[in-house]
């Protein structure tokens, strides 16, 4: 009753943020990816489909290597996919948009700009920053590290860097946030805060978030539905649908339970 | 009683103390007032005490450059075959007036004035320095002008540079300027062609084909070797010299400037292109800032080498600067006047070098644990 497992992909917009005007839906149909290795070619995702609707946090789980961060790239627009489609709202996906944004395992701010300038990099690299400053104010708010505009990321901890590009990435006011493994190097503690404050972030902004995680209890936590992979090549194996309330909490009896099918 | 009242009683070595004094909280109010007592004794033998070591230092300092001022003053010049060295008198003095100015800073340690205390704090961190440099000017004006251990005209004291200064000021001056005029000339055309050389190759496929060979087959050369041929082709010894001092810094820059480019972290056109950057923003707000680190090392090798070719065309063929003024110099036999512009030639070049430092530093702010000069 609290998690069903769905045999298909057949999405509906459930909970908070239904229907939010300000969020994409992604169509992955067919999708099958591969490298030009010196040994051959490496498959990396076979026959892939998946599609999250507007407003819906969809969590990939998989074994390391199985290729989670290639699809998120494909579907971030960085490269073309070898063989299938992507679409956005029913667009073909064929470069990269500030509508999709990409937060990263490492929190690669650029090290020359101050914290309010990484931040800004996104209004900068679109020419609307003139504009909008209030706009990368607003987002470090949402952060809470207004009080660091003026630092550099050297003098960041960790968790500050982390949610720096999660303030870099929220104030171009995506459609579909995509996040690798976002928070798989910072310590416990700083990751079960930075959880909760990322399923408030998605509750209060409403974009459809695509989560690769390789921890089953974050993405039981944050997620509405989990998506598994199979080893390389990637085909999905199964996927579970999560249907707790938000705010969800760690000690719900449950827990157990989601992990497994039931 | 608790065990820190005993490490203040028992005459415990002075480490033992320290750890019983410090890292024990207070249990009670009777051994908070034990430890009250220790750290006063600790104190002092834990930190440092900055004001006790200028104070010697600065009578040793003002000792040194009395010394020297009494030797040049009372010590007869040995006859040298020719009129005596000029300005012997005047350097002394000069020397007996630092002495005086040291010894009147170092008994005002305890000065109110916030000048004087500033230039006490400069003086503290420098005074070693300067009591080694009184005794080496001693050492040497004893060696020439005093003993002539060293021979004359080769050798000459430091008290006759103030004769070289004084009576070839304008020549000197005009030297200098004219190296600073051809130095920056070449400088500036190597780094402005180097950086946009480097940016192109590491930027562009087809660019790299064409001139990252020819930039690895060539670049190796040193640009003094091409200095008759460019004599040749040049209108003028000065375009020669300019394009020289380019080459010289232009090929490291460009190779650094390119090592930089083609080092950027992948990862920063991703983040940057997926929030919809152009390939402008991609190369001047991205892939420059990134490589500005390395640029700035091609530049300090660039810098080294110019120097040279700078030095070695004026010798060859410039008929001006600081390069031509040595082989004159040299010509008249006249080696005060060569030691002279070497002093010069070696502030000029540390400040030029100082001088990218402070620009680095200011560019680069944003580095932690940059190299200090
Ligand atoms: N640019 C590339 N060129 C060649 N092979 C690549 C490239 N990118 C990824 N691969 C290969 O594709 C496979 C999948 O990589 P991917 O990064 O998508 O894995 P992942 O599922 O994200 O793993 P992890 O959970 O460890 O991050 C790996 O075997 C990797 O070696
Ligand atoms: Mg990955």
């Amino acid at each position: 009753m609290v998690a069903a497992a769905v045999e298909k992909p057949r999405p509906e917009p459930i909970e908070p943020s239904t229907a939010a005007p300000g969020a994409s839906r992604i169509r992955v149909e067919g999708v099958s990816h591969g490298f030009d290795a010196p040994s051959g070619r490496l498959e990396v995702l076979e026959n892939v489909d998946l599609d999250v609707a507007p407003g819906e946090f969809v969590a990939l789980l998989g074994p390391s290597g199985c290729g989670k961060s290639t699809l998120l790239r494909l579907v971030a627009g960085l490269e073309p996919a070898a063989a299938g489609t992507i679409t956005q709202d029913g667009n073909p996906i064929t470069r990269p948009d500030p509508s999709r944004i990409v937060v990263f395992q490492d929190p690669t701010l650029f090290p020359w700009r101050t914290v309010w300038d990484n931040v800004a990099l996104g209004l900068q690299a679109q020419g609307i920053l003139k504009q909008e400053k209030t706009r990368v104010d607003a987002a470090l708010c949402k952060v809470g590290l207004e009080g660091f505009a003026r630092s550099y990321p050297h003098q960041l901890s960790g968790g500050m860097a982390q949610r720096v590009a999660l303030a870099r990435a929220l104030v171009n006011n995506p459609r579909l946030l995509i996040l690798d493994e976002p928070l798989g190097k910072l310590d416990s503690l700083t990751r079960l805060e930075m959880q909760s404050e990322l399923v408030s972030l998605w509750q209060k902004n409403g974009f459809s978030v695509l989560l690769v995680t390789h921890d089953v209890e974050e993405a039981l936590f944050l997620a509405q539905r989990v998506v598994i992979f199979s080893p390389r090549p990637a085909k999905i194996v199964t996927e579970v649908r999560i249907e707790r309330p938000y705010p969800r909490h760690r000690d719900d009896p449950c827990s157990p339970a989601c992990g497994t099918k039931c | 009683m608790s065990s820190s009242a005993i490490a203040a009683t028992a005459p415990l070595p002075q480490e033992a103390k320290v750890v019983s004094g410090f890292d024990r909280k207070p249990p009670s109010a009777g051994s908070a007032a034990v430890v009250e007592i220790l750290p006063t004794a600790q104190a002092a033998s834990a930190q440092p005490r900055p004001a006790r070591r200028p104070h010697w230092l600065g009578f040793a300092a003002a000792a040194a450059w009395g010394l020297l001022a009494a030797l040049t003053l009372l010590w007869p010049n040995k006859p040298a075959g020719f009129e005596d060295w000029a300005y012997t008198a005047e350097f002394g003095t000069a020397a007996a007036a630092i002495a005086v100015t040291w010894a009147l800073l170092a008994l005002s340690t305890s000065a109110r004035f916030s000048l004087l205390a500033r230039a006490n704090a400069v003086f503290s961190r420098g005074a070693p320095w300067i009591v080694v440099s009184a005794l080496i000017l001693a050492l040497w004006e004893i060696l020439t002008a005093k003993t002539g251990a060293l021979p004359p005209p080769f050798f000459a004291p430091p008290s006759s540079l103030i004769d070289a200064y004084a009576n070839d000021y304008a020549r000197l001056a005009d030297s200098t300027y004219n190296s600073l005029k051809l130095l920056l000339e070449g400088v500036l055309w190597g780094a402005a062609v180097g950086f946009t050389v480097g940016i192109s190759i590491g930027w562009s496929r087809a660019i790299s084909y064409w001139v990252h060979p020819l930039l690895r087959f060539l670049g190796p050369l040193p640009p003094t070797a091409l200095l008759p041929i460019a004599f040749f082709f040049f209108p003028s010894s000065h375009a020669a010299s300019v394009f020289l001092i380019a080459l010289a810094t232009g090929f490291p820059v460009a190779i650094l400037t390119w090592s930089g480019v083609a080092g950027v972290n992948k990862a920063y056109y991703d983040v940057a292109r997926t929030m919809g950057a152009s390939e402008w923003f991609l190369i001047f707000r991205v892939a420059i800032p990134a490589a500005l680190p390395q640029v700035f090392v091609g530049l300090f090798m660039g810098f080294g080498s110019s120097f040279v070719v700078l030095i070695v065309a004026e010798m060859m063929g410039v008929k001006s600067g600081l390069g031509w003024y040595l082989t004159w110099a040299q010509g008249y036999a006249s080696y005060v006047n060569m030691y002279a512009a070497l002093i010069v030639m070696t502030v000029i070049f540390s400040s030029l070098i100082s001088l990218l430092f402070a620009v680095r530093d200011r560019v680069l702010v944003w580095q932690k644990g940059i190299v200090k000069w």
